[in-house]
């Protein structure tokens, strides 16, 4: 289990990481959301010792990562997947990495194997495209088998091969007991992949719970088609819903699917479709994050999926 | 903490002490030192410099040996002039000691070995190690070689010397100790300034600036100043001449060691205080 408390960071005048309280469950998949300069990267950094706490703690199994002897056997990380020496092989950069940690020769064999990267292990890595060289850095996560894994963005530029190859390890990484945490801005993607939400916006903890509650804590929104939809439009503005108009229908907020159509019945509107919608993970993300001032530009460009 | 399965930690093998994440982590450096080209042609390249340019200088000697005056003739000191391509080769072996940290933190790479091996004095401790290591094995492979062809060479006008002779065996290590010395310098530089272009700009002043501006010193500051040169002092040791800025060989082992020790402490500090 990972523990931070009162986990802060400060740079300067800025503070990257502010006041972090949260607990990365084991056997389960928690995603760390938040939009650029949010201080995951830092937090992530953090965890693993490499940047030290300008006040708080952050554990790993209960003690701090650096009293660690050799961590690759608790925890596997892979922040920078291109932070290699260009000219080193595969094979030779996960010996190195195997070796202050003493794991075998043949374990190196095997997550090479796993990541599918044995026909150009011989091959330096400045050579490597970037999916192969996010294959290698999740290779190198494996080498100590560990039970915790933290991945920082590692669908980030990936082709859709990719992505569906990284969904299906997290899966079965996930169903053996690990702890995975993981880092992505592709809120689909931590949809489909996490059990728990950590958000955190402007170093400040948003958020933290099961990606169910996130999105249960919203109403959702009701879809109506209908050719009287001004009529509908304005009758459902008088009972007090918000009422917008998207591609030829209207999206509903504040009532629900089952008033919307009694109001239609009742006013004799004829109505062609009336679908309740789930509010998405995204919805949800913009609702807890409109609240913190100033907030929502910053998380706009990284929802785009334009970042670096 | 739900229905998880909660592994214990395991390790590969034996007692985690000190002792063993040190020697795991020499392992992984020499791992990673012998696997890129460009370190292995840094050592190939000290080698043949030192050679190379011994016997060419020798043999520079040898041509016009009949033509010098007779005071230069017999101040002319053949153990050194086969070392004198240490002076070139110091900054190859030089470059290699910086990039063998420098090459991290220039890639990043330094994260990923400090996430491996959280003792961060270990991990520098572990570089150092196997960088003194090569860098001595090669500078006497280098030093012995240079002197041999060199001496060779001067025997064609009867001037070479032998390995028996005074201070003779002293001179060819000392150029290794020299070489290694070097090596760590610069070693430690890049741990303190995490630049590669840096650390090899402030080795090259230290071994080839700071002599050229203690010269411009009025005397006797100009050789006080320079005997505590570390240039100086492997000049003292690879030579087997007297003058006035030449220091016995144990005051100049002493004034490398105090260099190499000096920056060492200086990067050990530096590297566990700071984020990386």
């Amino acid at each position: 289990m990972i523990r931070a408390e009162g986990l802060t960071k400060r740079y300067g005048s800025t503070l990257a990481v502010d006041h972090l309280d949260f607990e990365i469950q084991p056997g389960v998949v928690t995603g760390f959301l938040g939009p650029n300069g949010a201080g995951k990267t830092t937090t992530m950094r953090m965890i693993l010792g490499l940047d030290a706490p300008t006040s708080g703690t952050v554990t790993v199994n209960g003690r701090s990562y650096v009293d660690i002897p050799f961590p690759l056997h608790e925890v596997g990380a892979l922040l920078e997947a291109k932070a290699l020496h260009p000219s080193r092989s595969a094979y030779n950069h996960l010996l190195s990495l195997a070796q202050s940690n003493r794991i075998s020769r043949q374990r190196v064999d095997v997550v090479i194997d796993m990541v599918g990267l044995a026909d150009v292990a011989g091959r330096p890595v400045g050579k490597y495209s970037l999916g192969m060289g996010q294959r290698l850095g999740i290779a190198a996560a494996l080498l100590g088998d560990p039970p915790i894994l933290m991945f920082d963005e590692p669908v980030n530029g990936l082709d859709p091969e990719g992505i569906l190859w990284i969904r299906n390890l997290l899966k079965s990484l996930a169903l053996e007991g690990r702890t995975i945490f993981l880092s992505s801005h592709l809120m689909s993607e931590m949809a489909q992949t996490a059990d728990e939400l950590i958000v955190v916006g402007r170093g400040r903890l948003i958020a933290a719970d099961s990606v169910a509650n996130v999105i249960g804590g919203g109403q959702g929104t009701v879809r109506v088609e209908t050719p009287h939809f001004d009529e509908l439009a304005a009758i459902l503005r008088a009972r007090g819903a918000t009422v917008t108009y998207v591609d030829n229908a209207l999206e509903v907020y504040g009532l629900d699917a089952r008033t919307v159509g009694d109001v239609a019945f009742e006013n004799r509107i004829v109505v062609h479709e009336l679908v309740r919608q789930r509010e998405s993970l995204e919805d949800a993300y913009f609702r807890l994050t409109d609240a913190s001032v100033d907030f929502h530009a910053a998380a706009l460009p990284e929802l785009a999926g334009d970042r670096r | 903490m739900t229905a998880a399965i909660v592994r214990k930690p395991r390790s590969a093998a034996g007692p985690e002490t000190a002792r063993g994440t040190y020697r795991a982590a020499v392992a992984s450096e020499w791992t990673k030192l012998r696997s890129v080209r460009s370190t292995v042609w840094s050592l190939v390249v000290t080698i043949a410099i030192t050679v190379g340019l011994g016997a060419l200088l020798c043999a520079a000697v040898v041509a016009r040996w009949d033509r010098l005056d007779p005071i230069e003739r017999l101040r002319f000191d053949a153990t050194g002039r086969s070392l004198a391509g240490i002076f070139l080769a110091q900054l190859a072996i030089g470059v290699l000691g910086v990039l063998v940290i420098g090459s991290e933190y220039t890639t990043g790479s330094i994260r990923t070995t400090f996430a491996a091996t959280p003792r961060r004095k270990t991990v520098v401790a572990a570089k150092a190690t196997v960088l003194a290591a090569v860098a001595f094995v090669v500078g006497a492979i280098g030093c012995f070689a240079a002197f041999g062809i060199g001496q060779v060479i001067l025997q064609g006008k009867h001037v070479g010397v032998s390995l028996g002779d005074t201070n003779v065996l002293r001179a060819a290590l000392g150029g290794a100790i020299y070489l290694t010395a070097v090596a760590l310098i610069g070693f430690s530089l890049a741990t303190i300034i995490r630049r590669t272009p840096g650390a090899i700009a402030a080795l090259f002043a230290i071994v080839l600036v700071l002599p050229i501006l203690s010269n411009a010193l009025p005397s006797p500051w100009d050789n006080n100043v320079a005997k505590l040169l570390p240039a100086t002092a492997g000049e003292s040791l690879f030579s087997t001449r007297a003058a006035p800025d030449i220091l016995t060989a144990t005051l100049a082992v002493i004034v490398l060691a105090v260099w190499v020790v000096a920056t060492f402490a200086v990067a050990l500090i530096s590297v566990s205080r700071r984020d990386s």
